[in-house]
């Protein structure tokens, strides 16, 4: 028998769900047609056609999100619903479609960031030519022309398609693609900033090497696990984990990497080293796209990992995860009080936000565990995700519009007496951060109460009394600020506060109303959190 | 004891919310529309109490022509709070007692806004008076109509939070303001058994509201019962300036008069009253709160009596009567079945001459240019004829002058206190004689006797937005008797308080009022003797006896308030700052630079170079890497 | 671990081999030494001077291997796909299209952005 009779015997044409994948190939599709506008369309009319483009395609992926999410079947007596896709590598079911849905409006809020133009005198806040030395004449050449890379909205897309692929993958193998198409425009985009390009570009470098790095550990992780289940499949390696057919090296090996890979993505101790020096160095707006959805989309992947596929194994990998959340709650919250830059504190709040993250990840109530009106750990974790995002994408986008003569003013010693130079941008600063320290009838509030909550209820009481603590040190250098902007009287000629069009005043307006709305009615959003249900395997 | 069970209001009593919503609505918009108001913003002020007054009258008729067990209606607005298992209901409780007290407060309310017109013309912040006199209203108007303690609560706050603005509204005046801070600190005394009293209902009954609390409001132990009437009385001795916290309400006087008519005379001060005859379930059942009530009464009637007789700023005589009048009241509540009407029946004579004779002094001062001192007064009665024969009608009827108001209502309170115990009677009776004595001085010294007027001032009558109002108030000083005929008001409120059996007393009622009138004459001649007689120096003489100089001090209220609370209390705080800069500062600083300590030396591991970076996320990935292994494998 | 044996063994041999070559051509071949055997070895042009601290060398290498690794990959699904053509029918020739059509794009990119061009 010929190789070729084999294949004919044996090959089928494998099914894929179109309608049920539409989100993501609206996404890939409108990245690829950005690609050809950059390629074919006079450089004049580019900014136009590829901000509308992704506004278009990131509403087009929305929309079609809420249509998959209104028709998915119920499986697993109705306390999950959805459908494996694509053969086995996609899993669409209502935790993937929640986070398809919290990406999609926070990439939408990003894209208005992102094309904003008025900062600049006219021109994006990406740099002109990157490939332009920092200051050369040919950087100064560009300047003068008024050239812009509109390459970062393809580029956003791609990184936007990538998130939505990574919570949603259902083997290995789509998961560590989805992680690199997530990551490489990422990467990319860091370097792209107009002023101080010269961090923004040791940003990247950092990023992109220690990005490899980890994902090295991850794919190592990936063959050790292949290893001992024999398969990528989530489903498979939960059988055989359950079943612990021995070889139990290879699967703790494999799931310690994997929690490495992801972990250094969600920005946890000790692998958090980068987000701060990548977060002050990215362009603002790269930096509250990557801040807000990188997070939602890493602690969904890791989510689905741990609770799906490593579900059995769940008392061997909680004491790690115990661990990494002290870790990085202390980490986060303490490092934060020496900040003296803007950008750099926020990173490490979101350090901190990660370990609180992971306090309510570790919790692991599942649907069986919780009575009537409670919800699940995943749920609570999906809320929390959804009221840091937003505070997130609008506090960074407050940092855009406070400036200098150098563009933006992002360090602290000048940001002593906003409130007087513009009661406005303080006040809603000022909210945006007692919503990052969790003061009540803020999203924070209600984001914290959910995890700590489950987290309790999961029996980690001293994960939670620990994540109390630290909230109130972390509290400290939030307020530290606000008494900085009301307090404090302007040093030298004071901050200035650049209008901004339209666009970053609609980022920060939605951020801001979704940090007091998720903080006063916080209902709509649980409830949406808790039909998300539980994962499908 | 009746049980609070009112039926759901419809036809005309669904309009209740418009009473309170048409102050309220008034206030707002005189508040929130600024100077824009102020052409007209009087007129609306008076407009919204008339109308509010209107609708409760007409529900007033509606409530006399249904049966008497078919009295009580409930309208329910919304739901307030709603938290696990407690429940509050935004609802209204319109039954006879509400229906008596609604007719008071818009009906004077309404005539005190009308003076108010012609009092504050001159005032450039008139517009804003009257924006706090609705707020006072709408407060005043939420507090009797509610159906739940913590509704009533947020009347209580309401009235409390008016009475500060208006005591304080000369606030250019340091003596105003300080004076408004009083009346809110020791307020606040009163708020405190007030709140502590609710959560106590609530954690006892499960539920605030009236008809679930009378329900069942003999389950509980009479300690409960007992504390429940001690917290509830001690708020309505902060709200109605009894003993021990008078204090406030002399100094209370530095408000506008009309403020001192409306809310230190005739309705807000009186709310201990209602409080603790709605209350009645509880008190019922409560014999040693009772007890207290009927002591608090009795004390504050003499002290109130005896600081009055000391005063010559007119204002403050007329405080201490007020104090002394609802002493009376007071202890008529704390004899419980037998003496609840007859508290509200003086509350409601007291309200009608007490409002005209503060108004009456309001239009005194007006035509003296603002002077409070009696010994600068004399000989008005022909410069301000309307208001003399107004003012005298109050002061018939305040000394119980047979026929006018005060007689029959302050007669029923001295026999119920004679047929409870023989002290509570004396008490009352050795008041009525006081009372008989400084009303008697107080009109003397005003009306009567030598001009003794400061140079440039001259008396005239006031205008007629101001004396109409007094001529009302004349009348119904007078004729606010007829509400006794038949025994009306008893009947009218038992469903509210229910009806006490009757029996013969041990003296006829007759023996019992030709006492109480011979006592009061004693008092009117006593007075003529001493002040009548003789000639009022223009200054007040300095060689008196201990008694006058302990009444002139308020009997020292201030002085124990002082010694007792204000000297240890610095103290205390003072050791509390203390304690608090080093020891509670000293912790939270220590702990704020260890951990600035600690972020200052963790921070040096962020290096910036990527070499360190990723050997860090080396290292966490081996101790990840072994640490699993190790848990699990060991 | 038997089955690990065959790549084991591969192992061994081809480290074998290098080991082999090296030492074989140190010990047996000619040793003549002239300028141009001594310099740097740089894909066979003129090894240009490198500037203190490495410098900078033209991007247009880079682009260069960028484009070649596109086409590199094109070609490793091509080859399976042109093995198993028969087998895939229709579905592989759609398949292979929309792949292609997809590097077409990358492609159609360094083109029109004038990465094609030398100088």
């Amino acid at each position: 028998m010929s190789s070729a009779a084999v294949l004919a015997a044996e090959f089928q044409a494998p099914s894929f769900e179109y309608s049920l994948l539409s989100p993501l190939l609206v996404i890939f599709g409108v990245a690829i047609t950005g690609v050809l506008v950059e390629a074919f369309a006079p450089r004049g009319s580019r900014y136009l056609l590829q901000a509308v483009l992704a506004v278009l395609g990131v509403v087009g992926a929305l929309v079609a999100t809420v249509i998959v999410g209104l028709n998915l079947v119920s499986r697993g007596g109705g306390t999950a619903h959805g459908s494996i896709a694509a053969e086995g590598a996609i899993a669409v079911d209502g935790p993937s479609i929640f986070i398809w849905g919290t990406v999609l409006v926070l990439s939408l809020v990003s894209v208005l960031l992102f094309a904003e133009r008025r900062l600049e005198g006219g021109v994006l806040s990406f740099a002109g030519q990157a490939a332009a030395l920092p200051g050369t004449e040919a950087e100064r050449e560009a300047s003068t022309r008024g050239l812009e890379h509109t390459e970062v909205f393809p580029l956003m897309m791609f990184a936007v398609g990538g998130m939505m692929l990574f919570p949603a993958s259902n083997d290995l193998l789509t998961m560590f693609v989805a992680l690199e198409v997530l990551s490489l425009p990422l990467y990319l985009l860091c370097g792209l900033a107009r002023r101080r390009r010269l961090l923004s570009q040791e940003a990247a470098l950092k990023y992109f090497m220690l990005g490899a790095f980890s994902s090295g550990f991850f794919i190592y992780g990936i063959a050790l696990v292949y290893g001992y289940a024999g398969s990528m499949n989530f489903a498979a390696i939960s059988a055989a984990v359950s079943g612990r057919a021995g070889g139990e090296g290879l699967l703790l090996g494999g799931i310690a990497l994997l929690a490495v890979g992801m972990m250094f993505k969600v920005g946890a101790a000790p692998f958090h080293a980068w987000t701060p020096d990548v977060y002050q160095g990215a362009p603002t707006a790269v930096t509250a796209f990557m801040a807000a959805c990188t997070k939602v989309a890493a602690f969904g992947a890791l989510l689905r990992l741990f609770y799906v596929a490593f579900g059995g194994a769940r008392w061997d990998w909680t004491p790690m995860v115990w661990v990494i959340a002290i870790l990085t709650m202390v980490v986060g919250s303490v490092l934060a009080l020496s900040q003296t830059d803007v950008k750099r504190m926020l990173a490490y709040s979101s350090i901190a936000h990660a370990g609180f993250l992971l306090t309510g990840f570790v919790g692991a109530q599942q649907v069986a565990d919780v009575g009537i009106g409670e919800i699940t750990s995943l749920q609570a974790v999906l809320f929390y995700l959804v009221t840091y995002g937003f505070t997130t994408v609008a506090a960074f986008a407050v940092v855009t519009v406070v400036r200098d003569a150098g563009g933006e003013a992002t360090h602290l010693s000048r940001w002593s007496g906003l409130g007087k130079e513009s009661p406005v941008v303080a006040g809603v600063f000022a909210v945006l951060l007692l919503g990052m320290a969790g003061i009540p009838l803020t999203s924070g509030f209600t984001g914290k109460w959910a995890v700590f909550t489950t987290a309790l209820a999961g029996g980690a009481w001293p994960l939670v009394v620990t994540a109390v603590l630290f909230s109130v040190v972390a509290a400290f250098f939030y307020v530290r600020v606000i008494v900085l902007m009301y307090f404090s009287d302007p040093v030298g000629e004071g901050p200035t506060v650049a209008t901004p069009s339209i666009l970053t005043t609609i980022v920060i307006a939605v951020g801001f109303a979704a940090t007091l709305a998720l903080g006063v009615v916080p209902g709509p959003v649980l409830d949406l959190a808790a039909a998300a249900g539980e994962f499908i395997r | 004891m009746p049980v609070v069970d009112p039926a759901a209001a419809d036809g005309v009593f669904s309009l209740l919310w418009l009473v309170i919503a048409l102050p309220a609505l008034g206030a707002a918009v005189l508040l929130l529309g600024g100077r824009r108001t102020d052409a007209w913003g009087h007129l609306l002020g008076v407009a919204t109490v008339a109308g509010s007054f209107v609708l409760s009258l007409v529900a007033f008729v509606g409530l006399l022509g249904r049966g008497a067990d078919d009295r009580a209606f409930t309208q329910h607005l919304y739901t307030w709070i709603e938290a696990g298992g407690f429940r509050v209901e935004a609802s209204l409780l319109y039954d006879p007692l509400s229906a008596l007290f609604l007719l008071l407060i818009t009906g004077v309310g309404a005539l005190i806004h009308l003076y108010s017109v012609g009092y504050m013309a001159h005032d450039p912040r008139r517009r804003r008076f009257f924006a706090y006199l609705n707020l006072f209203v709408a407060a005043m108007l939420v507090l009797v109509l509610a159906d739940d303690y913590v509704v009533l609560f947020l009347g209580w706050e309401g009235v409390g939070l008016a009475s500060y603005l208006l005591i304080g509204f000369w606030q250019h005046k340091p003596s105003a303001a300080v004076a408004a801070k009083k009346a809110f600190v020791v307020n606040r005394v009163g708020d405190l058994g007030m709140a502590l009293g609710i959560m106590l209902m609530f954690a006892t009954f499960g539920s605030t509201a009236f008809a679930e609390v009378s329900r069942v409001a003999t389950e509980a132990t009479d300690g409960v019962l007992t504390a429940l009437g001690l917290l509830l009385l001690l708020a309505a001795c902060g709200k109605s300036a009894q003993v021990p916290l008078q204090s406030w309400l002399l100094d209370a006087m530095e408000g506008p008069t009309p403020v001192s008519a409306l809310i230190h005379a005739a309705t807000m001060v009186t709310a201990g009253v209602y409080l603790v005859v709605r209350s009645n379930f509880i008190y019922e059942n409560a014999p040693v709160a009772q007890t207290a009530v009927v002591v608090v009464g009795a004390v504050t009637l003499l002290w109130g009596a005896v600081i009055g007789c000391a005063k010559d700023d007119i204002k403050k005589a007329l405080a201490g009567s007020t104090m002394s009048q609802i002493g009376y009241m007071m202890l008529a509540a704390g004899l419980g079945v037998a003496g609840y009407a007859f508290a509200i029946f003086h509350l409601l004579t007291h309200g009608f001459f007490k409002a005209n004779m503060f108004l009456g002094a309001g239009s005194v001062m007006h035509g003296m240019d603002d002077d409070v001192d009696m010994r600068h007064y004399g000989a008005l009665q022909k410069a301000m004829p309307v208001t003399f024969l107004t003012f005298a009608m109050g002061y018939l009827a305040i000394i119980g002058f047979p026929g006018f108001s005060g007689f029959w209502s302050k007669d029923k309170i001295i026999e119920a206190g004679f047929e409870d115990n023989l002290v509570a009677g004396l008490a009352a009776l050795l008041g009525a004689g006081i009372t008989a004595f400084y009303m008697t001085r107080l009109m003397l010294m005003t009306f009567f006797g030598e001009k003794r007027w400061e140079k440039g001032v001259h008396p005239h009558e006031s205008p007629k937005v101001m004396t109409v109002p007094l001529i009302v108030l004349a009348a119904l000083s007078v004729l606010g008797g007829v509400m006794l005929l038949g025994d009306w008001i008893v009947g009218f409120l038992a469903p509210v308080v229910g009806e006490a059996e009757h029996h013969t007393p041990a003296v006829p009622p007759i023996v019992m009022t030709l006492v109480v009138v011979a006592v009061v004459a004693v008092g009117v001649a006593t007075a003529w003797l001493l002040v009548g007689r003789r000639e009022v120096p223009r200054t007040a003489p300095q060689r008196v006896s201990v008694f006058t100089r302990a009444a002139r001090a308020d009997l020292y209220g201030d002085a124990i308030n002082e010694a007792l609370f204000m000297r240890p209390g610095d103290r205390f705080v003072g050791d509390l700052v203390t304690f608090d800069n080093a020891g509670v500062d000293g912790a939270v600083n220590g702990t704020a630079a260890a951990f600035g300590g600690m972020s200052g030396r963790m921070r040096r591991w962020q290096n910036g170079f990527v070499r360190s970076y990723a050997l860090s996320v080396l290292v966490g990935a081996l101790v990840v890497l072994v640490a699993m292994l190790a848990v699990n494998l060991a | 671990m038997e089955l690990y044996m065959p790549v084991v063994a591969l192992g061994i041999i081809a480290t074998g081999f290098a080991v082999f070559s090296i030492v074989m051509s140190a010990v047996v071949g000619p040793k003549r030494y002239n300028r141009a055997k001594l310099d740097s070895y740089e894909c066979g042009i003129e090894p240009t001077p490198q500037p203190v601290g490495g410098g900078r060398f033209p991007v247009k290498y880079y682009i260069t291997a960028m484009l070649f690794i596109v086409f590199d990959i094109e070609i490793i699904f091509l080859y399976p796909w042109a093995v198993a053509f028969d087998n895939m029918a229709v579905f592989g020739l759609v398949e292979m299209i929309l792949f292609i059509l997809t590097v077409f794009v990358a492609y159609a990119y360094v083109w029109r952005r004038g990465g094609l061009e030398w100088d």
